[in-house]
């Protein structure tokens, strides 16, 4: 940080590049990690005993998680500087906890591997406080409490620096998101033994982080990207980020409600469930209109065209994953069939990809040039092949999910539907299933070599794009 | 004719309130509706469940209940007015009668409420009761946030905070409170009169 970065507004902002870097690091495990579980799906033995699959499926699904917090948190100290109009609280702090977070998570993730989970729980106190062993919340009580203590030093250094600075509307509404998202990860450390109420609380974490708090990270990191590279009024995408909140928060505490069909709640939740969650894509949808329109009434032309297709892009894939796919299963007599289904992987893939790793993929493109020292863009050949990197990721998505979707389709008519006794088992059921299964690992493999294409964009060399010079030397 | 449309031309006509309000109402009136039509669409799959459920609930607070909300709306459309013509310190009285007429609302629904489930008429009873608590509970909630607004607009009105030039928060408020009003118009006979 001693040389000057002419393409950052505040120098504090760099330190978001290494949370970036780490998080694209740790993207490549998931889909690692990912590749393994579907070739386990059809090739039961395949890397066992090394790896057995649940072990897989926990480092696939915690490498998601964590690297999409360190998206968030690159994120958040790359922009609110620029929208608090001052330098970051503590550079140094920021710093600090992305040592700590990141020896915590590549620990924790080591100790999945090397140690048998039950040895895992033992070796870190479990007993004293026991969390662990539940889908996304495994991590040992340890790694937990380290996340919290991440989250406070992160939440007090953006939190400072938002206080001393301008409040704008997109900072406002990220550090809400934020400190919603450190307040419900908070359940994750009640266990009840009861196992229908241990579901109330898990849910608390995972629905309303991706159902709630996490919509209005993503919203106020789209309204951003969206005034940059659109040049729009402020005024105008700060009422669609109100719209967006709005629904956002209206339809999915409330849908919380379609987590609780047919697991010991009461059967209430099933209308609440329904009604409520049955609006969820309206947000996503107006998410859309917000991106599409902004673009339509853009002010300039951004050099960095690779951002603003991946601004459009995760609006349009978070709608069809999270509202459509979402929508197809979320209605009580519908769920009664899919209810943990091979339906429910194929909305959580292109849920997750859509809405989550996307938007961290659109702040990446947008602030990583700036970061890096390039200018507003990398060069054209750069771009071209991110661009290619976004279209073989993003399509290989729809058809993992087109995978899973029939899968799910297929199962639910073999094992859920017939009531005469000629349902088959599940594990007969997911014989019948190879063939999707197949093609899902088809379409993962050219996902891995999308984002093969998508890193290998950075590798252009540091010297700024001519256009870029030429505004520089305008500047100047 | 022509004046009418002049007066809608004309500059001086603006959208009362914050334009975010609008699009808050537009939002909440769409979960309502959905809220509604799943009512009517079960009251239509089971209509004596719903009838007879129906004939447990007493109308007479229901029409309290619609008064006392109305009356309140009323207060504050008066007070709005006030404001608008610089007389500050009576539009807090006014929103001070609004609140008290919205707190007769809400001793009459929890006293309601608690007959309701002294009587074993509770939310899993059936199908209708379900529903009843949902759509009542929901904008239960909304009356009482209400109740919030109503009095902090009260206070910066005590503190004239607001004149003609300067309404679009009390606007917005008020326009919260009006939107609240409606959806109780509609809940009203839906729940409590038709068969």
């Amino acid at each position: 940080m001693t040389i000057m970065n002419p393409h950052l507004k505040f120098q504090s902002q760099a330190v978001a590049k290494p949370y970036f870097v780490f998080a694209l690091m740790l993207f490549l495990g998931q889909i690692l990690f990912g590749l393994i579980m579907g070739l386990q799906y059809v090739v039961g033995d395949f890397l066992f005993p090394l790896i057995p699959f649940n072990v897989a499926r926990m480092v696939h699904t915690n490498l998601l998680i964590v690297w999409l917090l360190f998206g968030f948190m690159g994120a958040a100290y790359y922009l609110i500087p620029e929208e608090a109009d001052r330098e970051l609280h503590s550079p140094k702090l920021a710093i600090i906890l992305f040592w700590v977070f990141a020896a915590a998570g590549v620990l924790t993730i080591l100790g999945y591997l090397f140690v048998p989970y039950a040895g895992l729980a033992k070796m870190t106190g479990n007993e004293l406080l026991p969390t662990m062993g539940r889908e996304f919340l495994e991590q040992p009580t340890i790694t937990k409490m380290g996340i919290v203590v991440v989250a406070l030093g992160f939440l007090y250094n953006i939190g400072m620096t938002l206080l001393k600075g301008r409040k704008t509307t997109i900072s406002m509404v990220m550090m809400t998101g934020l400190i919603g998202l450190a307040v419900f990860f908070l359940f994750s450390f009640y266990n009840p033994e009861n196992l229908a109420r241990d579901k109330y609380y898990w849910w608390f974490v995972v629905h309303l982080w991706v159902e709630g708090v996490w919509e209005l990270i993503m919203g106020a990191m789209l309204a951003f990207v969206l005034i940059k590279v659109t040049g729009v009024d402020r005024e105008v995408v700060e009422k669609w980020l109100y719209v967006i909140i709005a629904m956002a928060l209206i339809t999915g505490i409330l849908g919380t409600g379609h987590h609780f069909f047919w697991i010991g709640a009461p059967a209430v939740w099933l209308w609440v469930g329904s009604i409520f969650s049955a609006m969820e894509p309206i947000p996503f949808f107006a998410m859309v209109l917000f991106a599409f329109t902004m673009v339509g009434k853009r002010r300039r032309q951004h050099p960095n065209r690779a951002a603003t297709l991946w601004a459009k892009g995760t609006t349009v894939t978070a709608f069809f994953g999270a509202g459509v796919w979402g929508f197809l299963h979320t209605l009580a007599p519908v769920n009664f069939y899919t209810h943990g289904s091979q339906l429910t992987a194929a909305h959580g893939h292109l849920a997750f990809y859509g809405a989550y790793a996307m938007i961290v993929m659109t702040l990446i493109s947008y602030a990583m040039p700036r970061l890096r020292g390039l200018g507003e863009a990398p060069d054209e050949r750069s771009q071209t092949i991110e661009i290619w990197g976004f279209w073989l990721m993003t399509l290989s998505m729809v058809a993992i999910t087109l995978c899973l979707t029939a899968a799910g389709v297929v199962q639910v008519m073999l094992q859920r539907w017939p009531t005469d006794g000629t349902a088959l088992s599940f594990m007969s059921t997911v014989d019948q299933l190879a063939v999707f299964f197949w093609l899902r690992l088809v379409a993962g493999l050219f996902f891995l070599v999308g984002l093969l294409c998508y890193l290998y964009s950075f590798k252009q060399r540091g010297r700024a794009t001519a256009r870029d010079e030429a505004a520089l030397a305008v500047s100047a | 004719m022509s004046t009418s449309l002049e007066a809608f031309a004309s500059p001086a006509r603006r959208l009362p309130g914050d334009l975010a309000m609008w699009f808050f109402i537009l939002a909440e009136l769409t979960v309502f509706a959905l809220l509604i039509l799943t009512f009517a669409v079960a009251q239509a799959l089971q209509p004596q469940l719903f009838h007879a459920s129906r004939q447990l609930l007493d109308s007479s607070t229901g029409l309290a209940l619609t008064l006392s909300l109305l009356t309140s709306g009323l207060f504050a459309a008066l007070a709005l007015e006030q404001v608008r013509q610089a007389r500050a310190s009576r539009a807090a009285w006014l929103l001070l009668a609004a609140l008290l007429s919205a707190s007769v609302y809400v001793l009459l629904k929890l006293g309601e409420y608690s007959h309701l489930a002294g009587a074993g008429l509770g939310i899993e009873h059936n199908t209708f009761f379900t529903l009843y608590w949902m759509l009542t509970g929901f904008h239960f909630v909304h009356v009482l946030l209400g109740l919030l607004i109503l009095g902090w607009l009260a206070e910066r009105c005590r503190r004239r905070a607001y004149g003609p030039d300067n309404c679009s928060v009390m606007e917005s408020g008020v326009l919260y409170w009006h939107m609240v009003d409606l959806v109780w118009v509609l809940l009203f006979p839906l729940v409590y009169i038709l068969n």
